[in-house]
């Protein structure tokens, strides 16, 4: 397991193939794209041909949702081996999973499902990045949840438990900033404690997206819907992060009422200006020193 | 015990018959059940949705309301058991043909089954295409004793109902209309380059496609063809063979070598 991820530091996009014209239009002021691994585990026709003429031009991270590495049982080794075939035949820049589970009992789940964090998750989760990395061969990116529950035998906090895994595999993390917040309301804790407790330095990229709120009675619950522009309190958030761990990859995503081609862009320059800001910072106190 | 509570949650979240686990509600009081249900409806939303992605005319005929019901249930009896969402639903036309109450849209399986057969072909393995001249180059004595490869991609649908014209129209190909002409229709489902194409098959088509797939010669799928209907016309076949891009290589059979 060595080859560690390496995105470009600048700001990317999740790519939609309705956008793929305008972006073939020209060149984008873009560091990367990011794809779900699955969409890409056909054999062949127009998603392949799309992503080899992206990855001709651009970097790319390839973002699997279906390996749930938070199951109790073991990973669908079925599955890892079409993601290894996905990483030789496009080597990504980068590869990523979640920490949450989507399939039980041989059934797929299709959604991102917590877990309690006890030791003896830690111990399951630790064996599965392991197993992922050393197929792959290379370092992965594990992302922190949006969460609606917790469980009462949860007895680490998620930055450490998360923190542990980094630790014990070397994996890299993926701090999806959204989530930290949507996660922050629904459970009622402090978004900039989570940030303070979490190993920044272990970030390999960022992920920015829209929630949504439900209004149906009981306490405010923010939904992890990706299907609007980034609330002005998580992009706040995300510039306290990027101050404090200086420039980290960073991916638009937008999955649901997809906008048009323009509007996803200037999200994604939103987030170019903060990363400029301070690489510019950076670059100047490089100077100074 | 984490492997107790994720089945007390994976039973919980396709059943709201049952009570969500209680390692949950102990943490959240009177508000569980509610937290608990925005996982149920993803879990739902999300599959529902992999099916309208696959099935889009069928859900335009049926409605939005009824494919719901249909999903539903489909997916209760046959949950997902692979990661890959654009594959799911195979068996989705064969439960609309046993469903009852689908049972007055005779033609609704057929149209399931072509959908299906569309996806299969959009992620199927690339290949080239031939070009009419290979064929153009070889000498008539040989022409019998051609082997053709067929595209990854080609499928054909045969169905007592004309599912070609009723899934054109209702994805804006032809005017919605009237179908007077209520015939029988094969489909022949390619994609020999990028764009899935779904035509219908002239008289006998069916018989002959299958017959080069399964590597009978070009003679013996000429029989074949003539047998299932008298109409054949290879001119016309073999002219559909390469416009449609259906053919990848080819090679003369030696005698010795005629069993398929």
């Amino acid at each position: 397991m060595s080859r560690p991820s390496d995105l470009p530091c600048a700001a990317g996009v999740g790519f939609k193939p309705q956008h793929f014209e305008a972006i073939a239009a020209g060149p984008q002021p873009l560091g990367f794209f990011e794809v779900h691994a699955e969409n890409y585990m056909g054999a062949g026709g127009r998603p392949h041909a799309q992503l080899h003429s992206l990855r001709a031009h651009y970097a790319l991270s390839i973002h699997g949702v279906g390996l749930s590495i938070g199951a109790a049982g073991p990973l669908d080794g079925d599955h890892l081996a079409r993601l290894k075939h996905l990483c030789n035949r496009y080597d990504p820049q980068s590869i990523s999973e979640h920490l949450a589970w989507s399939s039980h009992g041989g059934t797929f789940l299709n959604d991102l499902l917590p877990l309690p964090y006890t030791q003896e998750t830690l111990a399951i989760v630790c064996a599965h990045v392991d197993q992922v990395q050393s197929t792959l061969q290379r370092q992965i990116l594990l992302e922190n949840p949006a969460t609606y529950i917790r469980f009462a035998q949860s007895a680490i906090g998620e930055a450490d438990f998360i923190a542990e895994i980094t630790r014990r595999t070397g994996c890299g993390l993926l701090l999806d900033v959204n989530n930290v917040f949507v996660s922050s309301v629904n459970q009622g804790t402090d978004p900039r404690a989570y940030i303070a407790n979490f190993p920044l330095d272990h970030v390999r990229e960022i992920h920015l997206a829209g929630h949504a709120e439900t209004h149906d009675g009981g306490a405010r619950l923010l939904i992890d819907a990706h299907g609007a522009p980034v609330a002005d309190r998580v992009m706040a958030l995300y510039a306290e992060v990027i101050a404090k761990a200086g420039p980290i990859p960073t991916l638009i995503e937008w999955d649901n009422d997809v906008p048009a081609w323009p509007q996803l862009l200037a999200e994604a320059q939103c987030a170019q200006i903060i990363l400029d800001a301070h690489q510019s910072q950076g670059a100047r106190s490089a100077t100074a020193a | 015990m984490y492997a107790a509570l994720q089945r007390d949650f994976a039973e919980a979240l396709t059943d709201p018959g049952r009570a969500v686990p209680k390692d949950i509600a102990a943490c959240h009081a009177d508000d569980a059940a509610r937290r608990f249900s925005i996982y149920r409806n993803n879990v739902a939303v999300a599959l529902i949705d992999a099916l309208a992605a696959r099935f889009p005319v069928t859900q335009q005929i049926v409605g939005d309301d009824f494919f719901k019901i249909l999903a539903h249930l489909f997916i209760a009896a046959h949950p997902p058991a692979s990661p890959l969402m654009m594959f799911y639903g195979e068996d989705f036309p064969g439960f609309i043909a046993s469903f009852e109450a689908a049972k007055d849209i005779a033609y609704l399986p057929d149209i399931a089954r072509l959908e299906a057969a569309r996806t299969r072909a959009y992620h199927a393995e690339d290949a080239a295409p031939l070009d009419a001249a290979v064929l153009r180059a070889i000498e008539a004595k040989d022409l019998g004793d051609v082997r053709f490869s067929l595209h990854p991609s080609v499928e054909i649908i045969a169905s007592a109902y004309p599912i070609v014209t009723i899934l054109a129209m209702h994805m804006g190909g032809i005017p919605l209309a009237e179908i007077t002409d209520w015939q029988s229709e094969d489909a022949l489902v390619s994609r020999p380059y990028l764009d899935v194409d779904i035509r219908c098959l002239p008289p006998g088509s069916a018989a002959f496609l299958h017959a080069l797939s399964g590597g009978h010669t070009l003679a013996q799928a000429v029989e074949y063809a003539v047998a299932a209907h008298s109409d054949f016309d290879l001119g016309i076949n073999l002219a559909l063979l390469f416009n449609a891009g259906l053919v990848t290589s080819l090679s003369i059979v030696s005698p010795e070598d005629m069993s398929p």
